[in-house]
């Protein structure tokens, strides 16, 4: 408790001191576009925290992350490809819920094909699946390119909006659905937060203690792939920031109870982006670099979990 | 070796296509009548030729590569692309770009052969931290070795305005291959022969080093051989024409289906097919958005992870 209260503390000051920070002129405007760019940041910080930690409470598995298994790529690839069957106004032209809706299920038919593997076992096929999902990603990536190079340019530009919005430039109706979707999910996660501490135990024992292991994967699946699809949708692809605060988060709740794990790991989620940027930006004068920085560190953090065969 | 002349003849037939596809206008009448001949055999020497070379040479000697790196891993989804060599590459050509622009061509290639030689040294010690190396560990933290350098690379690229740059010689690209250009690639030929004359020596480093040096094989020696070979080549390759993933992994994979994992029976196999999937593949990206192309790069994206995928899938990961 007193961790969370740290954190909570911590998270509070840095978004202070970002707000505040070499404010210079009028405070509304500053508190208008400064705020967007804040909420942005916690949004996709928190969505990021939570849908890892239970894709690793679900998979039984530290070293998996949603977007190391491919999904923003089909994100990605989703938008990419609704751009160019139908051109960016028949897709201005579609309820944005719909579309989103339409994003969501095609993610997690993906996300349950790859799930039926889970159960086929021993290590060995758990790093067959890290590397099937590494190349799903790269085959996305691949189809996205191809679609980009064929498409108009001005569409593209359109396109390039969709997909590499960044934390200055965020669209307010994106943001307005991101965040009604985050709540949505954060409210239907706390709901089940008695069920996952169980499903960790493993499906077996999930079951023996009368939690009904199918329907709540599902669903766990499904809150997933809308948190990737909301933090792609802002940001784009961060590969293993995820990971990064995941496992950051083990180490300073000292607990595997999930009412302490998910709230620690979305506080470390929204201090790291928030004072990563707040450092980046107003000290190295750098600007969305600091995706390349996360990228950088993760990628160490994801070479030592591999070395010191902590993959269970 | 009737079937191989026979792969061959097909090769051939592929490289007369990707000869005569292309947005200038370019036939055979044209070519032996006497008022558009001139314009028609200077589009055929400076551009067509040039490129058709080109993509042979880089297919040839990337394929070879992914072989030569699977015999010395004893591991068969080893490929420049999942070892960390390309981004090491890339990596150093930054290097150069950053400290010495003006600085020809070929001594470039060495700059980035150097750094394509440590990353791949660095890829080999990690290997040894890992424990209980399943076969698939080892693309894995190939892979994210990879990008942890290419992070660093793109970190400094993008400081510099210099990812234009970087995309290039990630993305395979023939577009801009004319004469002059691309000559450098016909030291992955003469590479890709010197593996050849090795390649008995190289199979038995493949065997394991215990078996190797019973035989009386240095065994390190000819590993380090190999290493600098492909080194070589992948930056040659990635200085010229830019990186084509997976296709050091797929050619010689399928090859092994065919004729067995000799390497002096394989590696024709290898370099005749690795010629064969990138003139396709090139064709493939001609003729999809006529008059405009798409780079190889992207082609050989799509074609190389969904064949691996099929790797994976049929649980061929028996080690070689």
């Amino acid at each position: 408790m007193r961790t969370l209260l740290i954190l909570a503390a911590i998270a509070t000051g840095v978004i202070v001191l970002f707000t505040t920070l070499n404010a210079k002129g009028r405070w509304d405007f500053i508190l208008a576009f400064r705020g967007t760019k804040i909420l942005s940041m916690v949004l996709v910080a928190h969505a990021i925290a939570v849908s890892t930690v239970l894709f690793q409470t679900v998979s039984h598995n530290r070293i998996l992350t949603p977007s190391i298994m491919g999904f923003d790529a089909l994100y990605a690839l989703i938008q990419t490809g609704l751009i160019f069957a139908l051109g960016s106004a028949g897709v201005s032209a579609l309820d944005p819920r719909l579309l989103f809706g339409v994003e969501v299920a095609a993610m997690v038919a993906f996300s349950g094909l790859l799930y039926r593997w889970l159960f086929s076992g021993s290590s060995r096929s758990l790093h067959l699946l890290l590397l099937v999902g590494i190349v799903f990603g790269v085959l996305f990536r691949s189809l996205s390119g191809f679609m980009q190079r064929i498409i108009d340019p001005n569409e593209f530009v359109v396109l390039q909006d969709r997909l590499f919005a960044n934390f200055n430039s965020v669209d307010g109706n994106l943001l307005t659905i991101s965040a009604a979707a985050v709540v949505a999910v954060s409210v239907v996660g706390w709901r089940l937060m008695h069920a996952y501490d169980v499903l960790a135990l493993g499906r077996e024992t999930a079951i023996n203690l009368g939690v009904d292991h199918g329907r709540v994967t599902t669903i766990v699946l499904i809150l997933v792939a809308v948190l990737v699809s909301v933090s792609t949708a802002l940001v784009g692809p961060v590969t293993f920031f995820g990971l990064l605060v995941a496992n950051l988060a083990y180490q300073i709740a000292g607990t595997h109870k999930h009412r302490f794990v998910l709230p620690v790991a979305s506080l470390i989620a929204v201090i790291c982006i928030v004072g990563g940027q707040l450092v980046l930006e107003r000290i190295f004068a750098f600007d969305t670099a600091l995706s390349i920085v996360i990228e950088f560190l993760g990628g160490i953090v994801f070479l030592a979990l591999l070395i010191k065969g902590t993959t269970r | 070796m009737r079937s191989l002349l026979l792969a061959l003849a097909v090769v051939v037939v592929l490289t007369l296509i990707s000869l005569l596809i292309g947005a200038g206008d370019l036939s055979l009448s044209a070519l032996l009548s006497p008022q558009d001949g001139d314009r028609s055999a200077q589009i055929l020497v400076v551009s067509r030729i040039p490129r058709t070379v080109a993509l042979v040479l880089a297919g040839m000697a990337m394929a070879v590569a992914g072989l030569l790196m699977q015999m010395l891993t004893q591991n068969r989804f080893v490929e420049p692309s999942t070892a960390g060599t390309v981004e090491s590459a890339s990596l150093g050509l930054l290097v150069v770009t950053l400290f010495a622009p003006d600085m020809p061509v070929f001594g470039k290639m060495l700059v980035a052969t150097g750094f394509a030689l440590a990353g791949t040294a660095l890829f080999l010690r990690i290997l040894r931290l890992v424990p209980l190396r399943s076969v698939l560990t080892v693309p894995l933290v190939g892979i994210m070795l990879g990008g942890i350098i290419s992070a660093v690379t793109t970190f400094f690229a993008y400081r510099f305005d210099l990812m234009q740059s970087l995309n290039a010689w990630t993305t395979g690209d023939f577009s801009g291959v004319l004469r002059g250009r691309y000559e450098l690639l016909w030291v992955t030929f003469a590479l890709t022969l010197l593996a050849y004359l090795a390649a008995d020596r190289l199979t038995l480093a493949g065997m394991g080093r215990d078996f190797a040096t019973n035989l009386g094989l240095h065994c390190r020696s000819i590993v380090s051989f190999g290493l600098v070979i492909v080194s070589m080549v992948t930056a040659t390759v990635v200085v010229t024409v830019g990186m084509m993933p997976f296709l050091g992994l797929i050619v010689p994979n399928v090859a092994s289906m065919l004729v067995g994992d000799n390497m002096r029976r394989a590696l024709p196999w290898v370099a005749v097919m690795g010629a064969g999937l990138v003139l396709v593949c090139d064709v493939a990206g001609r003729v999809v958005y006529y008059p405009y192309e798409v780079p190889i790069g992207t082609i050989m994206g799509i074609v190389g992870s969904a064949l691996f995928l099929v790797l994976l899938l049929k649980g061929r990961t028996r080690l070689a």
